[in-house]
């Protein structure tokens, strides 16, 4: 997806992971997609650099659909769909 | 002709019918495992092995943690006392750290400067404490087994180790067995 049609996404949950560092997002990442259903979109907010490659890495292993990664001001926005 | 054909098409089917079951058998010998040796008990050491424990806990990988020799330090309970150890056993409970939050750095410890200083960053740029990504490990079900033979030579008893859900003891044949199924074997 581009970044228009990120920013158009309405997440069904937003996990805000910013100020912690690796694996702190990862592990807040985990704890949170039980909590979605199959089909529904997460969005993971988090200051660490690290984290936009740790994510699609872990999309993929679980088969979960990366959708890509805004870039705000000090923190990335990385959205998924389970 | 047509059964040449027929029986060339056979001897395919056959062979890969062969190898179906080569790459099952393969699939079936390893597990979505991590299995570490940690056998230094310097904190910068113990992190790593922590840190990525965590994050192969957190992509649903399974992880078994082998603590043995100098990484015993980190296991041990500060509050908890334990009393009739012979003199040997007493000095090296003595000169070894009491747990994780008095492990030293393997570089630029400075007589205890530097973990004050390690730790201070932590704090300051939200990294977990060694404390704290314990308490993490066990929530997400991470095992950690004690080698039983370590344990004797440094003169520490079960009883003065933390309190962690998915503690056993064993000796190396475990996690040899154990690294043998593992996709991924570390050593620290």
């Amino acid at each position: 997806m581009n970044e228009e049609q990120l920013k158009q996404i309405k997440a069904d949950k937003v996990v805000d992971a910013r100020g912690t560092a690796c694996p702190g997002p990862l592990l807040a990442a985990k704890k949170a997609i039980g909590l979605i259903e199959q089909g529904q979109i997460m969005e993971i907010l988090s200051s660490d650099e690290g984290t936009k490659r740790d994510v699609p890495k872990w999309a993929k292993k679980k088969g979960y659909e990366y959708l890509g990664t805004i870039e705000e001001n000090g923190y990335f926005r990385i959205f998924l769909r389970k | 002709m047509d059964k040449d054909v027929e029986q060339k098409i056979q001897d395919l089917q056959n062979q890969i019918n062969e190898l179906k079951g080569q790459v099952a058998d393969v699939e079936e010998a390893t597990k979505d495992q991590l299995s570490i040796a940690i056998v230094s008990g310097d904190m910068d050491r113990i992190l790593a092995a922590m840190v990525l424990s965590i994050a192969a806990a957190s992509m649903d990988t399974q992880v078994k943690l082998f603590f043995s020799f100098w990484s015993l330090s980190a296991l041990r309970d500060k509050s908890k006392r334990v009393k009739s150890k012979d003199f040997l056993s007493k000095m090296f409970g003595f000169m070894l750290p009491r747990g994780m939050d008095k492990l030293k750095l393997s570089k630029m410890n400075m007589a205890g400067m530097g973990p004050k200083m390690i730790k201070f960053l932590m704090k300051k740029q939200n990294v977990l404490s060694l404390d704290e990504m314990f308490r993490q490990a066990a929530e997400l079900g991470i095992e950690i087994i004690v080698c039983e033979m370590s344990m004797g030579l440094m003169g520490i008893r079960k009883e003065e180790l933390i309190d962690y859900p998915n503690l056993s003891l064993a000796g190396a044949g475990t996690f040899i067995a154990e690294a043998a199924e593992s996709r991924i074997q570390l050593f620290i």
